[in-house]
């Protein structure tokens, strides 16, 4: 609710505007929920098939991390605004580990 | 509670536990004062030592084993329990005044973090005493610590891992205080240079800490558990703490200096009279440092087998690190160029400060060149760059910091002539000491060496650094003389004694009061207090009217935490002789610590409110506290 400023003093727009919000955002979830047990399905689907294991592995990966952006951002509620600060320190995180892993995979354990 | 209690005078027993327990940022950045100023002085002794050692050839005044001690314990203290907490100290004292804030954003992990160090400080140092220190140099590269006999990497491991968590509190606690507590109109752009070197350095030690950790942990366990992460003969790679120790070791050089270069840009525009050239350029300079900073920690490896590649991309990377730094350089000459300068003692430290750090960071460019490495590496050429960077960045910060904020943490102001004794003291000791070491190490002198034979052509250039390491030490010694006296004689100098502060710590009245601002100010743009009185006016223009202000209570359960944690690493040390009472001592310190925590979760403190009404007679009264 706080992520959502009052912009008009008339209480019954901004109420209906809220509903409207509201009303969208429950689609949002809904259609990103279902997408997410979708998602889950064809990971598990993937690995009973008996794919390769370099395509599984990445594949699944590829999987996780786009639920992981769905969490945060259409449950966490990280695209609304107020969330800057914590965008940047979560990317900069990302990034650093990133930069670790990759000189780990590249000039230690090639 | 009310305003009374706290405005009344104590005794001596009644001040210590006040200090105890205390968690108002001010308060607590005098306890990082005190701690880090005696973990300098520590660290000042054994730098002492080694030059004494070194001032003459096949010298015996320090056998090679305690030798190796000295220098280890040397770069620990300093680094991690003197310059850092030093550092601790004026980001406490400072940034939440400079941003209008009435404290950090979570004092009591405030107080816990500066337990936390200490006793993590008090744990290293004791290594002293119980069976000698650990002597595989600061870095403690695995395949030395892991072959060190006796316990003395156990006291590296186990204190830094403590005092590690306090400073990492620390640093999430002043990123919160400065996204979430700004006062009405201080918008990012709008702070001062020293709140953004805080914030940038703490988002360093965010991520900057926690590989220290997790290398730590696996130093301790295959110290004491028997694992093999760093042992080749058990699968394990002595590389890996090499990076772990240098993803954390780098930006913590950066977390270290940038600080500095904060107090450095408070310094140049209070004594130019002048607004700090390019604010928005240093802005930028200071979050680019803080990016690149992680991207270039294999420099310290060149000699280890990286490859061509992968040297050269660090290389590059490193090299990139020198522009942000020098737009810093020229930003802050411009501030000064052409402004009505004061060679006030803070001021003269920062003016020094510009070509000594410069030459450091030339001496910088020139080793992550590769190939130009392979022969510096380990050489003095290598102690002269990083005592240039950090002695002629952090340090000379630290020492004009302590002059120029002095006055904002005790009320009183230290004295110019004697300030000017040190300075002149210091910063010759400091040129002649390690100027020459870049010869000594381009003549061949290995970094860390015990002694060197007569005939070599190293006797000259070893004594010209030993007598330098002198000069400072005399330098150090009148400075606290000077704090001495001034404390002594108690002169309260009041208000904005620099005359022309222009940022809301110079805002207030002095002594601060306890509860920071009565009104919260309103910040109109950048250096607001400097605004104000542009307008004529005295006092900052409230945003607020006068209402209740909400207080934390003191709080004893920050030193237990810290006490069991300490208690505990006895246990985890010694279990590994086998001795019957280390694992029950481990326990005890761990229930001690999680009692503690038990008691802060479940027992409710709301603090207490100081009520308008008192606030308004305090103005009646003259409003002196």
């Amino acid at each position: 609710m706080a992520n959502l400023q009052q912009n008009s003093n008339n209480p019954k727009a901004s109420y209906e505007y809220r509903r409207k919000k509201h009303a969208e955002e429950m689609r949002m979830q809904v259609i990103t929920f279902t997408m997410m047990i979708f998602f889950t399905v064809i990971a598990f689907a993937a690995v009973g098939a008996g794919f390769s294991k370099w395509f599984i592995i990445p594949f699944v990966l590829l999987l996780a991390v786009v639920q992981v952006i769905f969490q945060l951002y259409y449950f966490m509620h990280m695209s609304h605004k107020g969330h800057e600060a914590a965008q940047l320190f979560m990317y900069s995180g990302v990034l650093v580990g990133f930069i670790t892993i990759l000189t780990f995979l590249t000039i230690i354990w090639w | 509670m009310s305003t009374i209690a706290h405005t009344q005078k104590r005794g001596f027993a009644g001040t210590v536990w006040e200090y105890l327990t205390t968690v108002d940022h001010k308060k607590i950045a005098i306890l990082y004062l005190l701690a880090g100023g005696f973990f300098f002085i520590v660290g000042g002794i054994e730098a002492m030592m080694i030059r004494i050692q070194l001032a003459v050839p096949n010298n015996d005044f320090v056998s090679a084993g305690l030798f190796n001690e000295i220098i280890t314990m040397h770069g620990t203290t300093m680094i991690f329990l003197a310059a850092m907490p030093l550092l601790f100290a004026f980001m406490n004292a400072v940034m939440p005044l400079q941003i209008g804030a009435r404290d950090v954003a979570f004092p009591f992990i405030n107080a816990l973090g500066f337990w936390l160090f200490f006793f993590g400080g008090l744990f290293l140092n004791l290594s002293w005493f119980l069976g000698g220190a650990p002597d595989a140099g600061w870095t403690s590269y695995a395949s030395l610590s892991l072959a060190s006999e006796g316990h003395g990497i156990d006291f590296y491991a186990l204190g830094l891992q403590i005092s590690g968590f306090g400073t990492l509190m620390g640093g999430i606690n002043f990123l919160v205080t400065i996204i979430n507590m700004r006062a009405p109109g201080m918008t990012y752009m709008r702070m001062p240079l020293f709140t953004w070197t805080t914030f940038v350095a703490s988002a360093l030690i965010l991520f900057a800490f926690p590989p220290l950790t997790v290398g730590l942990f696996m130093l301790i366990f295959d110290r004491m558990f028997g694992s093999g992460f760093f042992d080749v003969a058990m699968g394990g790679n002595t590389i890996i703490w090499e990076h772990f120790f240098w993803i954390f070791g780098h930006p913590e050089v950066y977390i270290l200096v940038l600080p500095a270069f904060g107090i450095f840009s408070e310094i140049f525009p209070t004594f130019s009279r002048k607004r700090l050239f390019g604010y928005s350029s240093m802005v930028f300079a200071t979050v680019l440092i803080g990016f690149l900073g992680f991207m270039v920690w294999a420099h310290h490896m060149f000699t280890t087998g990286l490859g061509p590649i992968a040297n050269a991309i660090f290389a590059v990377a490193t090299m990139a690190i020198a522009v942000p730094t020098g737009i810093k350089i020229f930003n802050w000459i411009m501030t000064i160029w052409g402004g009505s300068i004061q060679f006030t003692v803070p001021m003269l430290y920062a003016i020094a400060f510009i070509p000594s750090f410069v030459m450091g960071g030339v001496t910088g460019v020139m080793q992550a060149a590769a190939p130009a490495d392979y022969q510096l590496h380990d050489t003095y050429f290598i102690v002269a760059h990083f005592h240039y960077v950090i002695v002629g960045g952090i340090v000379l910060g630290l020492i004009g910091g302590a002059h120029f904020y002095w006055p904002l943490m005790f009320g009183t102001m230290l004295s110019e002539k004697l300030g000017k004794i040190t300075f002149v003291l210091f910063l010759v000791g400091f040129h002649l000491t390690f100027f020459i070491q870049h010869f000594l190490g381009l003549m061949g002198m290995p970094r860390r060496v015990w002694t060197f034979l007569p005939g070599q052509g190293l006797e000259t250039g070893n004594l010209i650094s030993s007598i330098g390491a002198a000069f400072m030490a005399v330098g150090i010694i009148i400075m606290l003389i000077n704090i001495v006296i001034t404390q002594k004689n108690n002169v309260q100098v009041g208000r904005d004694p620099w005359k022309d502060g222009r940022t809301l710590e110079w805002a207030l009245p002095s002594p601060t009061p306890f509860y920071n601002f009565k009104q919260l100010p309103l910040v109109r743009g950048l250096d607001p207090f400097w605004i104000e009185k542009m307008e004529g006016k005295t006092e900052m223009t409230p945003a607020e009217p006068i209402g209740d202000i909400h207080m934390p209570n003191n709080s004893f359960i920050p030193f237990v935490i810290s006490l069991g944690l300490f208690i505990a690493a006895f246990g985890a040390m010694y279990q590994m002789d086998d001795k019957a009472w280390a694992i029950p001592v481990l326990v005890i310190g761990m229930a001690v610590t999680f009692g503690a925590m038990l008691v802060r979760s479940i027992k409710d403190d709301h603090g207490f409110h100081i009520h308008k009404e008192d606030l308004l007679e305090e103005d009646g009264k003259g409003g002196t506290r």
